[in-house]
């Protein structure tokens, strides 16, 4: 790989408070290519692309394109220099027409500066024409489906004339016939000269598309290839190829009888049939890959969400679940994967994010009893060694770990039998997540029976009784601890059929 | 070590806290004082002082309901009509039987009733505005929007567009008498505050409005119903709203369908003025009851220096935005 650079990255730094997010990383693009991005999820792929196209600034490192050095401050300058990315998460404007959405910022004016619909329909109508896009330009967007919306977006990146255009899991969300059709715009726009840089999880995709491959491991570049030296289990291996360095405080539990048993739980495509069982003194490990239902299995479980179909089965009794309320009621917690969204009231007070789920335990009568309250969050602050002034502070003002260990309190005061934890150490520096993996570890032996949904893979590894691998809302696989190993989990992370070939 | 750290600093009172918290208090002492001075001494009279809460006591009620709903990110827009809907049904059925115009001839209640029935159409008329909210998921905005112009219709209807007069003394009393030297509206308004804030602060009701408004989806989590409490809060400012409007009934003698226009205006600037977030989660009643009391003292203070009612209005305004603007830089 002698040849000229269209894009050269190299050494780029960002760090994010209390995460390395890219730790002097290269990336090297040629141009008429294809590029594909490899790693775990949060190995650096999509914070490397938002420095790329100026959403974020990187604390260190150079970038050429197109033979110049340069700096992207914005997003505009990006594509203005020929750089433009498909999103992961789409953001169309739905109450816009289609041709209106990949027009937006840079409609064509007409007579007196005015936009001109005309123009804007004629040539979205030319670029739907070249690329066999069957969508009228003319619809608002709201009426589409997730995968013509998504084809609108591919339209819209090409329609710049793009040097380099970044696609971040285009393919999540369409099918067959959309992906081949895909792969072949993505053909006829290297023939132009035009290059791309690929980010997926679909292995069969990854070799079947890519002329060079490069792989990031936690925030690090690890390799660049040519994507013919490589075979799926030599990818794997550079993708998961870390050693554990973390030490896990895993203590012996006992394990006891069978206390959750699901069967053929389903809701629409998030959660495909899934079943399994979770026992007392059990640490049961949710893993794979973003998008993969881990997280959508634990909101159907806690009624968050209502299940389509399925049964939950409690120390032998079947138990139905309309809403969370119904699952605290059935002995369950659940510690959810956004701390900020879905956990902390960050106005309100440390004691009050406390008490909040287990609060008829502590007003039978509909007043509060100061004291018990008083008397237990103490308890709990101290056993969790929590860092807060006071009881009273407000729960935004703690770090994120402490954020972190009031919210498994909220949950260790309604005494649940089964607790669900979605990320434990997300965003949460080594000293907070050694202590919490150690919480989760006593809490075992104490009986309790834990699931927990890590996209960490040492986490995984490290704290796992048995493991349930989820490959696109359906189970692919439960392995045991003793032949657990990184390779195998993603395996069958990325698809089973594959796993089994 | 750090644990001894922590401890100290606990035991230090926090004066910033203080005076952050309390900032409100000494704003109301302070246009107090300017206007004892500037009126010679008239404003700090005891029977003006007196008066002076009188006059905003049903603001202050209403607002202790708003107070409420503002904490759960919510407002509600139909407490002035809500307020006519239960001044003219609790004036229909506390008429003397030799009123001129009489709404049900021969018809001689208790007092007690007519009361109630002033209390139950204000909190039915909140209980619709909650089932919208909760029910229909429509933003409390319009959803109050709503019940704001319909309300404030059928009070129109109900009375034929007139005033219902001629009270039943008993039922008068309620907005002119004394009780142990004291007019009854601030009975009223200390009992409502009281008990607003015992609820607020010493009940599993009071931290689940909080907690809504905190968080909503990490109180679903939670384990908290929404949808009834979403239901109660707004039942509440209804309740709330329709003891006001008997009070301002009472006080003039006649439930007049147009009775507390513009009332849902104060009393959401009593409540901002006095803390509580338009982002959810921070309120307090005391807040919204000073609050309540700086309109007042202002309204009263600036009749008394004789400035013009129009620039009453216009000192008003700049209170209520510069609340807000120390309100967003408190919360950052």
């Amino acid at each position: 790989m002698s040849e000229n650079y269209l894009l050269q990255m190299q050494g780029i730094d960002k760090i994010f408070p209390g995460v390395h997010a890219l730790d002097h990383v290269d990336l090297n693009v040629r141009p008429g290519t294809v590029h594909s991005l490899m790693g775990e999820n949060g190995a650096g792929k999509s914070t490397l692309m938002k420095v790329l196209i100026g959403m974020y600034q990187p604390d260190g490192g150079t970038i050429t394109f197109d033979g110049r050095q340069v700096t992207i401050p914005d997003t505009a300058t990006g594509l203005g220099m020929g750089i433009s990315m498909i999103h992961q998460e789409l953001s169309p404007v739905p109450e816009m027409s289609v041709a209106e959405n990949i027009w937006l910022g840079r409609e064509p004016r007409g007579a007196m500066g005015l936009i001109s619909r005309s123009r804007m329909k004629k040539s979205t109508q030319e670029l739907f024409d070249r690329w066999e896009i069957r969508i009228d330009p003319t619809r608002p967007m709201k009426e589409l489906s997730i995968a013509q919306t998504q084809m609108v977006e591919i339209a819209k990146a090409i329609s710049f004339d793009s040097k380099l255009i970044i696609m971040d899991e285009p393919t999540s969300a369409i099918t067959e016939t959309e992906v081949a059709h895909l792969h072949r715009m993505i053909g006829q726009l290297k023939e132009s000269g035009t290059a791309i840089i690929y980010i997926t999880h679909k292995m069969d995709e990854v070799f079947k598309i890519s002329d060079d491959i490069t792989v990031f491991r936690d925030g690090k570049h690890v390799a660049s290839l040519p994507a013919a030296e490589l075979d799926r289990d030599k990818l794997i291996t550079l993708m998961v190829g870390r050693e554990l360095t973390q030490m896990f405080p895993k203590l012996e539990a006992e394990i006891g009888e069978v206390i959750l048993r699901v069967e053929g739980l389903n809701r629409g495509n998030l959660v495909k049939d899934v079943s399994f069982e979770l026992r007392r003194g059990e640490i049961l490990g949710f893993a794979g890959l973003m998008g993969a239902g881990r997280t959508e299995v634990l909101e159907t479980l806690f009624g968050v969400f209502k299940a389509e179909s399925g049964t939950i089965t409690i120390d032998g009794k079947p138990v139905t679940i309309n809403q969370p309320k119904d699952a605290i009621a059935a002995g369950m917690g659940l510690l959810t994967e956004d701390r900020k969204l879905t956990g902390i009231m960050g106005v309100l007070s440390v004691r009050d994010n406390m008490i909040m789920a287990a609060l008829p335990k502590y007003s039978p009568n509909g007043f509060l009893n100061r004291k018990r309250i008083d008397a237990d969050c103490q308890v709990q602050r101290e056993a969790l060694a929590l860092k807060t002034p006071s009881l009273s502070q407000l729960i935004q003002n703690l770090s994120g770990g402490n954020q972190q260990k009031v919210l498994i309190s909220r949950w260790l005061l309604t005494l649940p039998d089964i607790l669900m934890i979605d990320e434990p150490t997300r965003g949460i520096d080594v000293g907070a997540k050694s202590e919490i993996h150690r919480l989760m570890s006593l809490l075992a032996q104490q009986g309790k029976a834990i699931i927990m949904v890590s996209s960490e893979m040492p986490e995984v590894l490290g704290m796992s009784d048995r493991i349930v691998v989820m490959h696109e809302g359906s189970v692919s696989g439960i392995i045991d601890r003793s032949e657990a190993t990184q390779e195998r989990i993603m395996q069958l992370a990325t698809g089973p059929d594959a796993a089994a070939a | 070590m750090s644990n001894t750290a922590t401890e100290a600093r606990t035991s230090t009172f926090d004066w910033g806290g203080f005076i952050k918290k309390y900032a409100i208090v000494g704003i109301l002492l302070l246009f107090v004082i300017l206007l004892s001075v500037l009126t010679g001494g008239t404003f700090l009279q005891p029977q003006n002082l007196i008066n002076v809460i009188r006059q905003v006591s049903a603001i202050a009620i209403i607002a202790t309901g708003m107070t409420f709903v503002i904490i759960i990110n919510g407002i509600d827009l139909s407490v002035g009509s809500i307020v006519a809907v239960s001044a003219v049904v609790s004036a229909s059925l506390a008429q003397m039987p030799d009123a001129s115009v009489i709404m049900y001839p021969g018809l001689q209640l208790p007092v007690f009733v007519a009361i109630l029935a002033g209390l139950a159409v204000g909190a039915l008329l909140g209980l619709v505005n909650g089932a919208l909210v909760a029910g229909f998921n429509i933003a409390p905005f319009i959803a109050t929007l709503g019940m704001m112009t319909a309300a404030r219709g059928l009070a129109l209807i109900y009375s034929g567009g007139r005033p219902i007069s001629k009270l039943n003394p008993a039922f008068n009393w309620i907005g002119q008498g004394d009780l142990l030297w004291i007019p009854v509206p601030i009975w009223i308004l200390a009992t409502v505050a009281v008990a607003a804030h015992v609820v607020l602060n010493f009940t599993r009701f009071g931290r689940h409005t909080y907690a809504l408004g905190g968080n909503e989806q990490a109180a679903r989590v939670s384990g908290i119903s929404l949808n009834k409490l979403k239901i109660g809060i707004f039942a509440l400012s209804g309740l709330l709203a329709g003891l006001a409007g008997m009070l301002l009934a009472a006080r003039i003698g006649s439930g007049n369908p147009q009775l507390g226009t513009g009332i849902e205006l104060d009393a959401i600037a009593s409540t901002v003025i006095g803390g509580t977030s338009f982002n959810g989660g921070i309120g307090t009643i005391w807040g919204a009851v000073v609050g309540a009391l700086i309109i007042g003292v202002i309204n009263n203070g600036m009749d008394l220096i004789n400035i013009s009612p129009f620039m009453q209005q216009v000192v008003k305004g700049v209170i209520i935005v510069l609340a807000i603007i120390i309100d967003e830089r408190k919360n950052r």
